[in-house]
């Protein structure tokens, strides 16, 4: 009889607790975040955090244009950040409670003002490059010692692809980065908008499609990281974790990540409140703990991403800030690029193609 | 009045599970995309009454399914989802039958435990199960780990990331939706007939044709279904497990809705299949039909 007294109160207990606990629901990239700082939120907050992941930007997107997504913080992409603050899917930061957001580094929100003007919507989350992934031994076993790693060339050459086809490659599931990466290949401006332009990157990646295994946008980090592919084009984090991973297992595999020669995209994901947030004070509360500088810097020095936080950069590791593939140097910076969304009819040219790239039809 | 009772409650159920949904889809086909939340023009807005209403009307439009026609693309998507769907159910149904008939003969206390067995994998999520393939199959997968090691070959398979590999996963998930059914009409089966039929001269293989098959006819028709229609819309498993040039209609549609934000085409597609998918269920319905009237005579 005592313990189903004790019992029934737990229970009760349990239920008022939940009542009384205010929630919080994120929706963040996977593989994102040090997920001790989760722990950490809700210590400090005593609100409940409800985190989801995803793994492509069209996702969320349809999420947000579809309404009623239920979550409080989102994580768009630059240019999808800007479709869909057009769209009218983003609520205006109250900057007056973001006591954080002097952290902020102006070279990033320099260029994250693009997609979100005066960043008045957004916060920069992290941001990185798109380049390409290597394991080095495979890598070297099929093209030799001299491969072009820094290179395109590596993957948008069909001689090369043929010899690396055998070991496998992948290709992100992203038409609106790996084009741009194909205009940079043949020297037209990445951020072209012109369908004639565009067109032309129809044969260079028609001719190397047999050769890839997956365009997929995260199998990839774990492919590398087992050595079931040699080479992947991704994210520059993702890369790195694979790099990581890799390690760790202690499995032979040594992945290297290069920023390409001819240039590589620059991306910034942005944290962002939905207009129909249920607990937008809530949002605001983590925005703020993610601005606090030893919490970004042990973001980033989880994910391998750089970030847009000035204040969090004497805490970063030595081999994340000094890591030029993670920090480029100025010089590398020269390089990047960055892209801004195609109009709806570009797009389903866009997206077109790319069904024609993968599928051959 | 009790006759009028039982028909109504599966006639609520389609509409509320079928038709509701269905013109919801529907009416969105009829849409113009657009950059708004939604993102299609225009939405119905009640609040200006009947003028509202009949502008809403006027704005519809069949653009989007002789835009369909337009691209290739969309009928060879179709075509190779149907022939994914029919190469699958036939495949599950060599291996079901079999595994089927094994469960239907054994002894009656081994009965529960063989159904447990196959209903087991259902405890686990689905999607669990298929990622688990992705571990089996690929280059450095079980499979391939193994039978490098036997020797039998010295390269190791590519069969992860392949069109093998999504049938692999589609006999691998809908095989208890064709075993299940034969077995409950196999299990039905008289064993006197059998016995009659060998008694009048029939070998064992004659009787199981000329008896056991045609018996079990209605197993095989709601198996195969119950393979065949999940199959066709197939997503999950071809985007995990097939490869880039795996052209399904379930992929087309995640284009549309989620590349292009293209929410009027992507129903457009969504309507086209169910058009497509309403032969066979109707042809199932009527079949079952003919059968409940013959056993009632």
């Amino acid at each position: 009889m005592k313990f189903r007294l004790l019992s029934a109160a737990a229970t009760l207990a349990l239920v008022a607790g939940m009542a009384q606990a205010e929630e919080v629901r994120v929706y963040n990239w996977s593989d994102y975040i040090d997920e001790g700082l989760l722990a950490k939120f809700e210590e400090e907050t005593g609100l409940k955090l409800i985190y989801d992941v995803f793994d492509s930007n069209e996702v969320l997107e349809t999420k947000m244009l579809a309404g009623g997504s239920g979550y409080d913080v989102v994580v768009p992409s630059g240019t999808f950040l800007q479709r869909q603050i057009t769209a009218g899917a983003f609520q205006k930061l109250d900057m007056s409670k973001l006591s954080n957001h002097g952290n902020m580094w102006d070279a990033i929100e320099a260029r994250t003002a693009k997609y979100d003007p005066d960043n008045a919507h957004s916060i920069n989350y992290m941001w990185g490059t798109t380049g390409i992934g290597i394991n080095v031994g495979k890598v070297k076993e099929a093209l030799g010692d001299d491969a072009p790693i820094g290179s395109l060339a590596l993957v948008f050459d069909p001689a090369n692809m043929e010899k690396l086809a055998a070991c496998g490659v992948h290709i992100l599931d992203a038409p609106a980065e790996i084009i741009p990466a194909a205009l940079a290949y043949i020297g037209e401006d990445p951020d072209s908008h012109d369908p004639e332009v565009i067109a032309k990157v129809e044969p260079i990646l028609t001719a190397i499609a047999p050769h890839v295994q997956k365009f997929h946008s995260s199998e990839y980090i774990n492919a590398l990281a087992n050595g079931d592919i040699c080479v992947a084009i991704g994210w520059s984090g993702d890369i790195l974790q694979a790099r990581d991973r890799a390690a760790e297992a202690e499995n032979g595999v040594e992945i290297a990540y290069n920023a390409p020669s001819e240039g590589a995209l620059m991306w910034f994901d942005q944290m962002a409140i939905p207009v129909d947030a249920p607990n937008p004070e809530a949002a605001h509360k983590f925005l703020n703990f993610i601005m606090e500088a030893g919490n970004m810097a042990a973001a980033s020095n989880y994910v391998y991403y750089a970030n847009g936080n000035l204040a969090s950069q004497p805490m970063l590791a030595e081999d994340v800030i000094g890591d030029p593939a993670i920090y480029p140097n100025e010089e590398t910076l020269k390089n990047l690029y960055t892209t801004t969304p195609y109009p709806v009819k570009v797009q389903r040219t866009v997206t077109r193609l790319w069904t024609k790239i993968k599928s051959g039809i | 009045m009790r006759r009028f009772s039982l028909i109504a409650v599966p006639y609520f159920w389609l509409l509320v599970l079928f038709l509701v949904p269905f013109i919801i889809v529907f009416k969105i086909s009829l849409s113009d995309t657009a950059l708004a939340i939604p993102p299609y023009t225009p939405t119905l807005d009640v609040s200006t009454g009947w003028e509202g209403i009949r502008n809403f009307f006027a704005q519809l439009d069949w653009e989007n399914f002789t835009f369909l026609t337009t691209d290739d693309l969309y009928w060879k998507a179709y075509l190779s989802s149907f022939r994914i769907a029919a190469i699958s159910t036939l495949l599950t149904l060599l291996i079901g039958y079999p595994i089927a008939y094994a469960m239907a003969q054994s002894p009656d206390e081994w009965r529960p435990t063989l159904m447990m067995l196959v209903i087991l994998p259902f405890w686990t999520s689905f999607l669990i199960r298929v990622y688990s393939w992705m571990g089996i199959l690929s280059n450095e997968g079980f499979l391939n780990q193994f039978l490098l090691w036997t020797g039998l070959i010295s390269e190791p398979l590519q069969i992860l990331n392949t069109n093998k590999a999504v049938y692999i996963g589609i006999i691998y998930t809908y095989l208890p939706f064709m075993i299940l059914p034969i077995y409950s009409a196999l299990e039905k089966l008289d064993a006197s007939l059998l016995e009659a039929a060998e008694d009048l001269g029939c070998s064992r293989i004659t009787a199981f044709w000329l008896v056991t098959i045609p018996l079990s006819k209605q197993g095989i028709i709601a198996g195969s279904f119950l393979v065949f229609i999940p199959a066709l819309g197939e997503f999950v498993i071809p985007s995990l497990l097939g490869g880039s040039k795996t052209l399904m209609i379930g992929k087309v549609l995640w284009e549309e809705f989620f590349s292009n934000r293209d929410w009027p085409v992507a129903s457009a597609v969504a309507v086209i299949l169910l058009l497509i998918l309403i032969i066979p269920i109707v042809l199932f319905q009527r079949n079952e039909q003919k059968q409940r009237e013959a056993e009632g005579q």
